[in-house]
């Protein structure tokens, strides 16, 4: 039986690890080699790394840390932000990422899906996706609309149309961020995900919201979800990989227990 | 001196940081005649299997892997280079090597998990169990249903052939998540990705 997977997100500015408080300027909270390291001990599953450096300088510094990660964690993990071509995504798999995060870039031109699809292979490329909760209308009918650049730029677009056409186009995974329930470390969104992850056949990993363990149990139950994103909590919040994968384990829930 | 089989098919540099951070020395070639020379050989690939066999061929690599294969000289496949060792792959209709008996098909649509009918996804992503049966040196210090790290939509159906050890996992299906026989190792999980046990594996392999 297939494990769920426990995903720790570090987002990344300027080679150092930080963590965006709702209204507050960035929080540096560590090295991201460092702390990569540190949850594959814990027996993290993966790991997500998000670029949110602005400037071209961030950049190389970023496909240092990446380079660096690649020679210390056996684990697959994945890279995301700023990356607008195909130059971007194969500077990241080569740097030793196993897959690549599309996000603003894939809405300013969906073919990149599939060129990216095409070139390094479906399994490469994951959809992130930030998703505001909307009413339900004849442009957004499933009452969800993506959002980009953070949650501040409206698309117009239906986040479960756009899930359905980045499956069609090549995407091998997606990752679904609530914006609603980011940082609120009140749980995950489980209604969207569900409804995103029933819709389509590819994985699905929830994000956005995580702040007890049985928010975990709770996505990947309820909510459908493939693998589980956490951030705050573990960063911060006082718990482990470990411990929350033993919770999960006594909950029911399939998940890799022989990283030790 | 071990090499890792380059042929644009992904992760060689992966499985070079793995081997590397073992200890072992390990050379990313596309080199049929260092393939040949070589004391063990990985043969690593991601990606689809038309486009892989096409490579192999123009960078006239099939003969020194068939040679290696068939004079039982230690080579271990991973994901698309364990799939790439049947005969034939329904992913692109695809001739592959041929050295063991049997082909690759891909998972269904309506794939559900056994215990709770759960719908399952294609490609099966993330870590899964794998159960094997006997010895063999590639599984020294490993217990038989520990998880490794998988990312495939096709696997191989093997035919049951003499010498032949498999390796099994479950996703919706029972299927062979490897094989060994004599010096021939192949796996359809990546050791290099599968923390502790696979980095295990890649040095029982190595030694």
């Amino acid at each position: 039986m297939l494990s769920r997977r426990i995903i720790p997100c570090l987002d990344v500015r300027e080679g150092r690890t930080t963590k965006g408080v709702k209204f507050l300027d960035n929080v540096d909270i560590g090295d991201p080699v460092e702390m990569a390291a540190k949850y594959y001990a814990e027996g993290a599953d993966e790991l997500v790394f998000y670029d949110i450096t602005a400037s071209a300088e961030g950049r190389g510094i970023m496909l240092e840390v990446v380079r660096q990660v690649a020679a210390a964690v056996f684990i697959p993990f994945s890279v995301g932000g700023g990356l607008h071509c195909l130059e971007d995504m194969r500077a990241v798999l080569l740097a030793g990422a196993e897959k690549v995060s599309l996000n603003t870039g894939a809405v300013l031109d969906p073919e990149l899906i599939r060129q990216g699809a095409r070139a390094f292979g479906r399994q490469c490329v994951v959809l992130g996706m930030d998703v505001l909760r909307v009413p339900a209308s004849p442009e957004q009918p499933s009452g969800y609309e993506i959002v980009t650049h953070g949650g501040r730029r409206r698309t117009g677009l239906d986040a479960l149309e756009w899930a359905r056409t980045a499956e069609a186009l090549g995407a091998g995974e997606i990752c679904l961020n609530s914006i609603d329930a980011d940082g609120t470390c009140d749980g995950y969104e489980l209604t969207l995900t569900r409804l995103i992850s029933s819709s389509v056949g590819i994985p699905v990993i929830a994000s956005g919201g995580a702040g007890r363990p049985e928010h975990l149990r709770d996505v990947l139950s309820h909510g459908c979800a493939d693998a589980a994103l956490v951030a705050s909590m573990v960063h911060f919040g006082g718990h482990t990989i470990g411990g929350l994968k033993d919770y999960l384990n006594r909950q029911g829930i399939p998940v890799r227990q022989s990283w030790q | 001196m071990i090499a890792i089989v380059d042929y644009g098919a992904g992760n060689s540099a992966s499985v070079l940081q793995a081997l590397t951070h073992l200890g072992h020395r390990a050379e990313v070639t596309s080199d049929s005649g260092l393939v040949a020379r070589a004391e063990r050989v990985i043969f690593p690939g991601v990606g689809a299997a038309g486009a892989a066999m096409a490579s192999l061929r123009r960078l006239d690599l099939l003969g020194a892997l068939r040679e290696r294969i068939a004079a039982d000289r230690p080579f271990l496949g991973i994901c698309l280079g364990y799939q790439l060792l049947f005969r034939f792959s329904h992913e692109d209709k695809t001739e592959c090597l041929g050295a063991l008996p049997g082909e690759v098909v891909r998972f269904p649509d309506d794939l559900r998990e056994v215990a709770d009918g759960r719908r399952l996804k294609v490609p099966q992503i993330g870590w899964n169990r794998v159960e094997f049966a006997g010895s063999h040196p590639l599984w020294r210090g490993i217990d038989s249903g520990g998880e490794f790290y998988f990312v495939h939509s096709y696997y191989p159906r093997p035919e049951t052939a003499p010498g032949m050890t498999l390796m099994h996992t479950e996703y919706g299906l029972r299927f062979a998540s490897g094989v060994v026989r004599g010096a021939l190792c192949a796996c359809q999980f990546h050791p290099e990705k599968s923390g502790r046990l696979g980095l295990r594996l890649l040095d029982n392999f190595c030694r």
